[in-house]
């Protein structure tokens, strides 16, 4: 099931991708609306960060294309910000907190122009918003996972941007931090930003995000909430993986969400 | 040989001076570039496009008739883009994996200029004499004419470089977020891969493509041990190939027979080896002794919570104990046990009266004090938190006792609520 949106700010249009030929991300065609959190769902090797690549310009697809507030990527990229999954980088690199959050203020200074000092200050007040200001002058190898990832949530705030992707910026997070991240990200989206959002805990999926897109290869569903996560799409979504389905469905009938499939799961 | 070493030194030979400059400018480029393609993880491709130089070298020989080196220069840039393009083809088009490519494209290249010198050696032309120098290189070899241009190449290199300082270190570290934000990913590494071939093709001469990877790498290797910084990193890695590159150039002055290249890369290993072991905080011994130190702690805080403990039972602080008492209290070798005592007297924790009745002095007994409360402390909070049985909690605390620092032990005083028994109902000794 695929809602479309109504003034979209980002529309994928039969997107696929191959990696040596095989199909990683099979015509996906979707649109997601201006300020929402969204969440972008799916079983390990589904294709998330791929989708997310993809529509970043990072991997060639082998059809199809993608427009963000109406225009190609290339027109609009100091509106458009990243989170790449914290394993995607060497964490051995010599460089220290400050200096990768200040990486995100490079489109605003541009090539060849040092840090300002209110790139600074606004650096700065982004790892405040991550809770990590005490850490700025730590080197990056001594960071836990978690601070890792937090690092680069703030190195994406430094953007000053619309519209974010962010590839699973909880993992590894904390209870504690992931609810004041989860407070800030509200807090942008009641400022109009858009942030698209590769989640895998299906529980808090349902309490943070506000629209759905459902991948394995395919797009299963993308549209809101209340149309689209219920049962059927999940299962559709996630196969065969059983027991994690038995805790959703628990879920949706604790929620009195809509029950499509009436079939019994035990 | 020792006069002869002052004469290279005061560089009254202008042709010393000339190729000293050169070989040590190399050294330097190299170095810096060499810590990009080193943080990219590019080194075995810098190995390989080093081998890819020589059947340019020897083809620009046969096509030009000439040992110009703009020539042998032009012909190892070429080979050595090739090699490169190579590597890249081979990893996109087949499933060969990269280290297997890289292999390939090395071992094939090198072999054909093998094959080509040998041909040019068989030919006869007596022009050829000295072109086998570009196998392991010889400083001496470089005329000056010839410094003007490697020179230059290397003052472009280093300018280039310096130029792109910002967003070539972004791409290392991270590529596809550096492209997200509308860096030209693709025309850096371009400039990059360029330098690192031009950077090659002007050390072959000095140090020869067998071992130019070596100049390359190992500077780079080195100073990463002792900086977290990217540009002090670079500034030290340039400092190293610099100096390494001037060490070979006096050697080839001092032994012409000599290769200059073995040379460099023995003074460069033995820099990088120096920096595995010295450097601060991240070489071997730093790290060594850091463990010895821990070590000479707990072994005094035990031996102090040791009287403490005595001290405890019998209610009475600074009555003298002997070395068997405090071994009676807490078991260690009686070796380790003397030296804590005397080490513990010297610090003014112990006093040392008379034979062997020993002390606490004030000091000594707060230090003792304060690990007795850390243990207990972090026992209640294993029992508490973690919800550890109390028999269970020992050993853990043991452990603890000498890591926490005074911040977090006010931090688990206010998580525990000023406690004053531990899970064994002992007193929580506070110090008022
Ligand atoms: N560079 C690559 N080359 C070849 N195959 C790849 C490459 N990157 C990803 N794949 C394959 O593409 C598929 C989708 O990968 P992708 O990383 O997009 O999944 P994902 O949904 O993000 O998974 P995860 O939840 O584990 O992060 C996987 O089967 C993976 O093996
Ligand atoms: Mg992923």
């Amino acid at each position: 099931m695929i809602i479309q949106a109504e003034n979209p700010v980002v529309e994928v249009h039969n997107l696929s991708v191959t990696y040596h030929n095989k199909p990683v991300l099979w015509e996906a065609d979707f649109s997601i609306p201006a300020g929402n959190l969204v969440g972008i769902l799916g079983p390990n090797g589904a294709g998330k960060t791929t989708l997310i690549k993809a529509i970043m310009n990072l991997v060639d697809p082998s059809s199809g294309y993608v427009k963000l507030f109406d225009r190609p990527l290339d027109e609009v990229r100091p509106r458009v910000s990243y989170v790449p999954q914290k394993e995607s980088v060497d964490w051995d690199f010599p460089t220290n907190v400050l200096d990768v959050v200040l990486m995100g203020r490079f489109g605003k200074r541009g090539f060849f122009r040092s840090w300002t000092r209110k790139d600074k200050e606004i650096a700065l007040a982004c790892l405040e918003k991550v809770g990590m200001q005490d850490f700025q002058k730590r080197q990056i190898s001594q960071l836990s996972g978690g601070q890792q990832q937090r690092v680069f949530l703030a190195r994406s705030l430094a953007q000053e941007a619309d519209l974010y992707f962010m590839d699973e910026p909880f993992a590894g997070i904390d209870a504690a931090t992931e609810d004041s991240i989860l407070k800030l990200l509200l807090e942008m989206r009641s400022m109009g930003k858009t942030l698209l959002i590769v989640h895998h805990d299906l529980q808090s999926a349902f309490e943070y995000f506000d629209w759905f897109v459902f991948l394995n290869t395919r797009l299963v569903a993308s549209g809101p909430k209340a149309e689209v996560f219920n049962r059927e799409i999940l299962q559709e979504t996630y196969g065969s993986k059983l027991t994690l389905l038995h805790t959703i469905s628990n879920l949706l009938t604790k929620e009195g969400l809509p029950m499509r499939d009436e079939t019994d799961l035990e | 040989m020792w006069n002869q070493v002052m004469e290279f030194w005061s560089f009254n030979d202008l042709n010393v001076r000339y190729v000293t400059l050169g070989v040590c400018l190399i050294g330097i480029s190299t170095a810096i570039v060499g810590c990009f393609t080193f943080l990219k993880k590019k080194a075995l491709v810098g190995d390989a496009i080093a081998h890819a130089a020589l059947p340019g070298v020897c083809l620009g020989f046969m096509l030009f008739d000439s040992k110009n080196p703009i020539v042998l220069l032009g012909g190892a840039f070429v080979t050595g883009w090739i090699s490169l393009l190579a590597i890249d083809l081979i990893t996109a088009k087949t499933k060969i994996k990269s280290d297997t490519s890289i292999g390939l494209v090395l071992s094939i290249f090198f072999g054909i200029g093998i094959l080509l010198l040998t041909a040019i050696q068989r030919s006869g032309n007596a022009a050829q004499s000295g072109l086998d120098k570009f196998l392991f290189g010889k400083a001496a070899s470089i005329l000056p004419e010839d410094v003007y241009i490697l020179g230059s190449v290397g003052l472009v290199l280093i300018c280039t470089i310096l130029l792109f300082f910002k967003p070539l270190s972004m791409v290392a570290f991270d590529p596809g977020y550096a492209k997200s934000i509308g860096i030209p990913v693709g025309l850096l590494e371009l400039i990059l891969s360029t330098l690192t071939v031009l950077a090659v093709a002007t050390g072959i001469q000095a140090v020869g493509v067998v071992l130019m990877a070596a100049l390359l790498i190992t500077p780079a290797i080195a100073a990463r041990y002792w900086t977290d910084r990217l540009w002090l990193m670079v500034l030290l890695a340039a400092l190293f190939g610099g100096f390494s590159g001037t060490m070979g150039a006096m050697v080839s002055y001092l032994a012409p027979a000599m290769p200059t290249g073995p040379w460099i890369v023995v003074v460069i290993s033995i820099i990088a080896f120096l920096s595995i072991l010295f450097a601060p905080r991240k070489g071997f011994v730093a790290r060594r002794l850091k463990l010895v130190r821990h070590r000479n702690k707990v072994l005094h805080e035990n031996i102090l919570k040791a009287f403490y403990h005595l001290a405890e039972e019998d209610a009475s602080f600074y009555q003298a104990r002997t070395a068997q008492e405090i071994y009676n209290r807490r078991p260690m070798p009686q070796k380790m046990l003397a030296k804590g005592l005397q080490s513990l007297k010297r610090k003014d924790l112990l006093k040392n009266e008379s034979g062997d009745y020993w002390r606490l002095t004030k000091q000594g007994k707060e230090i003792g004090q304060r690990i007795v409360r850390i243990h207990r402390l972090w026992e209640l909070y294993l029992q508490r938190f973690l919800k550890m049985a109390p028999d269970h909690v020992h050993p853990d605390a043991d452990a603890m006792e000498h890591i926490i620092s005074p911040e977090l032990e006010a931090l688990l005083v206010d998580e525990l609520g000023n406690p004053q028994r531990d899970p064994h109902d002992r007193e929580i000794p506070y110090n008022n």
